[in-house]
């Protein structure tokens, strides 16, 4: 891959938006690194992942869980089967870092969520952490914040 | 009017020793009857002392619907009292969690009170002079609730000014907190980390019951456990240890046979817990060097002993579990009949390796979370149920497994751990305590009222 513009960043986090949204999920763990994270914190401008609470804080093994766990025959709170929407505002670069291969995008959005006649809208910000591998940008870390993290939610099964 | 309206012999028709009725669940005016006398008699969790460490402090809740606080006075005393102005209504604190100063102050006419809850001062006096404020029930500032007990930093109230007292009340029960306060080397626990907040279309019963329900795990959370043990089972072959998370998992899919052994013991006044001789805690990897540090604390003989009891949940009755090993609380909190706030706390062992906590919020983030997979399913169990019962071809709910004609009820006793023997002494319990209250003469006034 070139180098890296902020027009990849953007069009990378909309990709990964839509794939959620289009239930194509293979194809949107293929956009995580082995060691990535997927994060969502629990508090406040949360600092540690590990000995702060968290709502979500999974590596690929526990993504990979859930993504076969939404297929499975015997998952019943997905009868019927859940969707997803993404309203994201557009990504704003915060770091664009060649030279240690590091590159973070800032992303506030609107999350809705249904299951049969539910419909749930969720709202936060969501920060990518990239890297280039093998000339494909892949995900870190995503870190979700949601604005009301504290507040008691129903089920919160898919993707934000 | 209503069916059931403080009529004891109505409340206690619904409760068969194998079977109880559907309106337990699903009815408003049970759900009523529950916070005015079930939430009244018992004594309910509030919190834990070590959120409110230094004088001032205040931490807000509910003991079923009524608004309450816990505040640390400066003698170092903590007072339970009900979160409401005496002046017009106005809750005095709207933090969960907070510190009040020397007084609190309320918003609206900046009454101010201590922080034992005596009338402190009253702006601009005199406008009470001769209108006899001295003999009001105002005066007399923020009301305690019936009785509070703090035991080894756990908060617990009653409502009623009288009734069962604490030590009575738990009885022998304590014994699953006293396991959880001496796996700290240093005998004292810290609540810390956000508490995971869960809302549930279900009553609150479900949620209690489901704690020790041990023939749900294989069946229900074959969608996740079993998954994680699936996908860990193919993972495993690139090499690794197991992680954390599947040890977490993978215990929830193990057979009927290794709960019926894990054993249930019951206690008086609807406390119980799974988990006798083993259970699905005892076989996680040892956190490095924890197990040195409970020996220099306790010495080898009892720091094994102390770990090697591990009670699976813990019930105090009525709406709290306690996991001993895991070292959290869960409180389900009665919103409506149809409708229940659960909160998961998470406890930090004093003195302990970070790595213990740092399991205690992962088990709390897998299994509790409104984001948990494990969550899911339960949480989709329960809303069926409450939609599944206004069917009207059937109007009982069964607890009969394992169940013995003549089985001795408010007794100590242990059974196989995949009994319902527990939500048989959580429902004579209930039954107990929603009737110990309704005085003959309430239900006489409300026929004559009908």
């Amino acid at each position: 891959m070139s180098a890296v513009t902020e027009k990849d960043l953007v069009d990378f986090v909309y990709r990964e938006a839509r794939l959620l949204d289009e239930l194509r999920y293979e194809e949107w763990l293929g956009l995580y690194a082995e060691d990535a994270h997927y994060w969502m914190p629990a508090e406040w401008r949360q600092t540690d992942p590990r000995l702060q609470a968290s709502l979500m804080y999974e590596d690929m093994l526990l993504l990979r869980i859930r993504v076969e766990r939404l297929s499975g025959a015997r998952t019943f709170s997905q009868k019927p089967k859940s969707r997803a929407q993404h309203l994201l505002q557009a990504p704003q670069v915060d770091e664009l870092n060649p030279a240690e291969n590091r590159y973070r995008t800032y992303t506030p959005f609107h999350y809705a969520e249904t299951r049969g006649d539910e419909f749930n809208i969720y709202a936060g910000w969501a920060r990518h952490e990239l890297r280039v591998e093998e000339g494909n940008l892949k995900i870190v870390l995503k870190r979700v914040d949601l604005v009301n993290f504290d507040a008691p939610f129903g089920n919160i099964q898919l993707f934000m | 009017m209503t069916r059931y309206a403080a009529d004891p012999s109505a409340i206690k028709a619904l409760i068969h020793p194998e079977r109880v009725h559907r309106d337990v669940y699903t009815d408003p005016d049970i759900f009523r009857l529950e916070m005015k006398h079930l939430f009244a008699n018992t004594w309910v969790y509030v919190g834990h002392a070590s959120q409110i460490p230094n004088p001032g402090d205040y931490l807000t809740t509910e003991i079923g619907d009524q608004p309450v606080m816990a505040s640390r006075h400066t003698d170092g005393s903590i007072h339970v009292l009900y979160n409401r102005c005496p002046h017009k209504g106005t809750k005095i604190a709207s933090e969960a969690c907070g510190n009040t100063g020397k007084f609190f102050r309320c918003p609206y006419h900046a009454w101010s009170f201590k922080t034992n809850g005596a009338l402190l001062a009253i702006p601009f006096k005199k406008g009470y002079d001769g209108t006899g404020l001295e003999e009001s029930e105002a005066v007399k500032g923020l009301a305690p609730v019936g009785a509070a007990h703090v035991y080894r930093d756990f908060i617990f109230a009653r409502l009623a000014p009288s009734g069962v007292d604490f030590a009575t009340f738990f009885g022998e029960s304590l014994s699953s907190i006293d396991n959880m306060i001496d796996r700290s080397p240093e005998g004292k626990l810290v609540l810390e980390g956000a508490p995971l907040r869960y809302m549930h279309p279900c009553n609150w019963k479900m949620l209690v019951e489901n704690q020790t329900d041990t023939c749900h795990p294989m069946v229900a959370h074959e969608s996740s456990a079993g998954t994680a043990v699936s996908v860990w089972e193919r993972e495993q072959a690139k090499g690794g240890k197991k992680p954390m998370a599947v040890e977490v998992y993978a215990p929830f899919m193990s057979p009927y046979d290794f709960f019926e052994k894990m054993g249930i013991r019951v206690w008086p006044n609807g406390h119980g817990h799974t988990g006798v001789t083993t259970s699905i805690h005892a076989d996680y990897s040892a956190i490095p060097g924890y197990f040195e540090k409970m020996v220099e604390a306790y010495g080898e003989e009892r720091a094994r002993a102390i770990l090697g009891e591990n009670r699976h949940n813990t019930i105090y009755f009525p709406n709290i579990m306690v996991k001993g090993p895991i070292q959290t609380l869960r409180l389900f909190k009665p919103i409506a009949a149809d409708r229940t706030l659960v909160e998961s706390y998470t406890f930090r062992l004093v003195g302990a390796p970070d790595m213990l906590f740092e399991r205690t919020l992962m088990y709390n983030r897998l299994i509790n979370a409104p984001t948990s997979i494990v969550g899911h399913d339960d949480l989709e169990m329960y809303e069926r149920a409450q939609l599944g019962l206004h069917a009207d071809g059937l109007e009982w709910v069964n607890i009969q497994r394992l169940y013995e004609p003549g089985e001795a009820e408010d007794v100590t006793e242990i059974s196989g751990g995949t009994s319902e023997r527990q939500m048989r002494n959580q429902f004579h319990a209930w039954a107990k305590y929603m009737t110990m209250s309704m005085k003959p003469e309430d239900a006489a006034f409300q026929e004559a009222a009908q």
